[in-house]
């Protein structure tokens, strides 16, 4: 009843909202959380498309996103700690070594 | 045999060693170039040594040729192939004919006994042996360009007398004068080059070769009447330049600021000829483009007219002998552009002996008065210089023509061949000349020889050495007695009959008068129906010469107040002693119009035009830079940003690919 | 049924996301996201994944977004970040550069996937979605899977040495711009 392309969809709107959250916030932890809502993009596609073929492979692939997904924000978030004390700020335009 | 020439297995061994005439003076050239200085004294008499080898090889050859019987007298000698490039192929060689023969017998003759003279004239120099070193050049490159075979080594040697002239006018280049002279020199003389070379490019274009005897063989079929003319007024552009014809011959008079033997022999006997030499040598094309021949005789007047009058308003010494040159030079072309070959050719052999002998003269009396040329305060110089003034005076009366000296037979044969060509104006106008140069000739002889001394400064001129004497006294005896003895008597005498084969019956594409009938042995003097004879104009013209040096007798001799009118010169004086004011309109033209185009080049082309675009493109990268440089913000942010765009972009691209 | 609910979960998630990226304050941001997986992990149910949907919860709403608060809570609860812009146009062309990813991502979308429907995971799920997960799990993507177990420790332990607090001796100035 639902086609696969109104999930598609959605999942394509998630994951444009995501990518103006990384662009437009200064915030260090909304942007890391708007790259959660686009892997969680992703993983709805990957899912659509497992039940479109009939198999479970992308649910198997949605998983491993999760896994890796987890342990990335443990690294990111311990980062973002280490740069707050330095600095005492959480801006992202703070960092900027490369300006010329 | 064909035209005359033989199978190189019968040549005479004299003539297949005709190369030594090149080499002795080139060897002298090379040696005295580097270790000349060394050498100090010898250098002269070692010059002058080798010059007296080549004379004596070039004799030796002459005899080998007049031993043969009148039809066999071209001989070609190949020494090496010069380079093939395309359809040209180049070969060095030279070519012994009777008309080669002549200039080889004149510049080496003429040359030895002329360093011989400079032995004694640049005694004291510090940069003699460099002075012998280019005199050699310079011989060595005048044999070149009359023992060519072809147009291209013609041509190089054409280039290198033009060089020698340069390096020997300004060879005291401390002075300015002699400096400047130089360059104009070889820079009119380039002008008259870039039209001799243009000339060669038309006869390639139209021959498929350059070499003399392909060309003139086959120029009745080859070319039209038209091209005929263009090609020979090209290369009438380049005698003009060397030989010192209207429009490109300031640079003779000035040239006087060498040394005078060089004037003798380059301006004088031998490299100035070379253009008369060469229009005798291409006749065939003179003779088939007969509006270019026309062209060259009327200019050889004009020059002749315009010069004579010139040479009677100069004070200086050199100066006078200088606008005589040119004078005479007007004469020949005359000549040989009227068709009378021979006695263009005859009068340049003449001309060389009476004007180096002058110059020679010339040259004895600087040597004495320590370089003072202004004829107005000389007088009375017998006294002193016997010698000088006895040979010069030789040689006066072979210039003014006077009866039975070899001016007067050669300057003849010149006018005969001129009226019986038809040209009777042309004939009128060389008459007129005559008695001009019978005037100046005698009034520069009795203003600096004879009368009473006007010298102001106290000066005790002594006469010159041996070795400056003798030369003149051997050229003093050729100016009186040579017409004679190569002449014979007069028209179809033995010159005439040797040049014969070398500059040939003519060739008609159009009849110059149709009244008059050409005998086919026309290259030597044609006669005409119904015209004075032979000896009235003979007597016209000896009349006119002899008639201009009374006049100038009597003037100057003491009839005339000649010093008090000096002070207030009229127009027409004024008009002469300047030149005509050539010079200076040249001045104008080309100095002061080239100025400034080169300094609107320099200033605005160069310097805002040029300049500013280099600038501007370093300008223009600095700004692209600056603006670029802007991308690096440092923020991670606007990174992102870029990273975003140029994915879309790149999907975009891929899909609209995909789709289609 | 089955459409009002994707309806409802899809509005939902829309929203949240949204909420999401323009909350000034960090907490509500976390929790606009916490939303978010809720409504994902009902749509997993609708598409069959149980186990999936379950272990988003758990996982990420239940152990992420708590890491998460936690790292907030340490900068600073009440902060207010401002949402105007500093860098020049980076608003708008980021809005230019999104609306067209999001108009060739539909459009791809529409133009592939118009006509096929979904085949369903009934014989995958025979003996249950987590059975066959796990058969697939340990058979052929076994791999994989032991290497996100190593991926996992190495990321604790990077964790670990990144977040060490240094005795000031060991901190040395760092050359930064001013």
């Amino acid at each position: 009843m639902i086609a696969p392309s109104a999930y598609l969809a959605l999942a394509a709107i998630l994951f444009s909202i995501g990518v103006l959250g990384v662009l437009l916030r200064r915030n260090a932890l909304v942007i890391f959380m708007s790259i959660e809502l686009m892997l969680n993009a992703v993983n709805l596609t990957f899912i659509t498309f497992a039940r479109m073929r009939g198999t479970l492979d992308g649910q198997v692939l949605a998983f491993f996103v999760i896994a890796v997904a987890a342990a990335e924000v443990v690294v990111g978030l311990a980062i973002i700690v280490a740069m707050f004390r330095r600095k005492q700020s959480a801006s992202v335009d703070d960092a900027r070594l490369f300006k010329w | 045999m064909v035209n005359g020439l033989l199978a190189q297995s019968q040549f005479p061994s004299v003539v297949r060693a005709d190369w030594l005439v090149l080499l002795f003076p080139a060897a002298g050239a090379l040696i005295l170039m580097f270790y000349g200085q060394r050498m100090k004294r010898a250098a002269g008499p070692i010059a002058t040594l080798l010059m007296t080898a080549s004379f004596v090889v070039s004799a030796m050859t002459f005899f080998q040729v007049v031993a043969r019987p009148e039809g066999s007298r071209v001989f070609i000698q190949t020494l090496y192939r010069f380079f093939n490039a395309g359809s040209l192929s180049v070969k060095v060689d030279y070519r012994i004919d009777p008309l080669s023969i002549v200039m080889m017998l004149v510049v080496t003759g003429v040359g030895t006994l002329i360093h011989l003279y400079s032995i004694g004239y640049m005694r004291g120099d510090p940069r003699e042996g460099r002075y012998f070193s280019y005199l050699n050049l310079f011989a060595f490159s005048m044999l070149l360009l009359v023992m060519a075979n072809n147009f291209l080594i013609m041509f190089v040697g054409w280039e290198l007398v033009g060089l020698c002239s340069y390096l020997l006018i300004g060879f005291w280049f401390d002075r300015e004068q002699a400096a400047v002279a130089a360059k104009k020199a070889f820079i009119t003389n380039r002008v008259g080059d870039f039209s001799f070379l243009i000339g060669l490019f038309l006869i390639f274009a139209h021959f498929g070769t350059l070499d003399f005897g392909r060309v003139f063989s086959s120029a009745p079929t080859a070319i039209t009447a038209g091209t005929a003319t263009a090609i020979g007024l090209l290369l009438f552009g380049g005698a003009a330049g060397k030989s010192a014809q209207i429009p490109l011959y300031v640079w003779l008079p000035d040239a006087m600021a060498g040394p005078t033997p060089v004037s003798a022999l380059i301006h004088a006997a031998t490299m100035v000829t070379a253009g008369v030499y060469m229009v005798a040598r291409t006749h065939v094309i003179y003779d088939l483009g007969h509006s270019a021949a026309i062209v060259v005789a009327c200019i050889g007047a004009a020059t002749m007219l315009m010069a004579g009058l010139i040479a009677i308003a100069q004070d200086d010494f050199k100066r006078v002998l200088a606008y005589s040159t040119i004078s005479q030079l007007g004469y020949m072309f005359i000549g040989v552009g009227s068709g009378a070959y021979v006695a263009g050719m005859f009068h340049l052999v003449t001309h060389a002996f009476f004007k180096a002998l002058l110059f020679l003269g010339a040259g004895s009396v600087l040597h004495a008065l320590a370089d003072r040329a202004d004829i107005t305060k000389m007088g009375g110089l017998w006294r002193k210089l016997p010698w000088t003034t006895f040979t010069f005076v030789l040689g006066w009366l072979a210039i003014i023509a006077f009866p039975g000296t070899s001016g007067f037979f050669s300057k003849d044969q010149v006018l005969e061949g001129v009226y019986g060509a038809g040209h009777t104006s042309l004939w009128a106008i060389g008459v007129i000349g005559a008695a001009i140069t019978g005037f100046y000739m005698t009034r520069l002889l009795v203003l600096a020889f004879f009368g009473k001394s006007r010298d102001t400064e106290g000066l005790h001129p002594h006469e010159s050495p041996v070795s400056m004497v003798f030369p003149m006294v051997l050229l003093g005896i050729a100016a009186i007695i040579g017409g004679f003895l190569i002449n014979g008597n007069g028209e179809n005498g033995r010159l005439a009959r040797f040049l014969e084969p070398s500059v040939g019956p003519r060739i008609v594409a159009s009849a110059p008068s149709p009244g008059s009938p050409q005998t086919p042995v026309a290259g030597v003097l044609p006669h005409r129906e119904g015209g004075l004879s032979g000896a009235a104009l003979s007597a016209i013209a000896t009349g006119a010469g002899v008639g201009g040096a009374v006049v100038a007798l009597a003037m100057y001799g003491g009839l005339w107040d000649w010093q008090r009118r000096r002070e207030n010169p009229g127009l027409a004086w004024r008009a002469l002693r300047n030149k005509f004011f050539v010079d200076d309109v040249y001045q104008f033209l080309f100095t002061s119009v080239g100025r400034l185009v080169a300094s609107a080049l320099a200033f605005v082309v160069d310097a805002k035009v040029i300049d500013g675009a280099v600038n501007n493109v370093g300008t223009v990268t600095t700004r692209v830079a600056a603006a670029g440089r802007r991308l690096q913000t440092g923020l991670v942010r606007s990174y992102a940003l870029g990273i975003l765009g140029g994915s879309v972009l790149l999907l975009a691209f891929f899909i609209a690919r995909a789709v289609r | 049924m089955e459409r009002v609910v994707f309806i409802l979960m899809a509005v939902g998630s829309v929203g949240s996301a949204v909420w999401m990226v323009f909350a000034t304050n960090t907490v509500h941001s976390a929790l606009a996201l916490v939303a978010n997986f809720f409504a994902l992990a009902v749509l997993f149910v609708l598409l069959e994944a149980h186990f999936l949907a379950v272990v988003q919860i758990i996982v990420y709403a239940g152990a992420i977004m708590v890491l998460f608060l936690f790292v907030i809570m340490l900068l600073g609860v009440d902060r207010k970040d401002s949402l105007r812009e500093t860098i020049r146009f980076q608003v708008p062309l980021t809005y230019l550069f999104v609306s067209g990813l999001l108009g060739l991502l539909i459009y791809t979308v529409r133009a592939a996937f118009d006509k096929t429907a979904f085949n369903g995971l009934q014989q995958a799920n025979a003996s249950g979605n987590t059975q066959g997960l796990g058969r697939l799990l340990f058979t052929h993507y076994l791999f994989p899977f032991e290497v996100t177990s190593l991926l996992l420790i190495v990321a604790a332990i990077g964790a670990m040495v990144i977040g060490k607090r240094r005795a000031a001796s060991e901190t040395e100035p760092e050359d930064e711009d001013a």
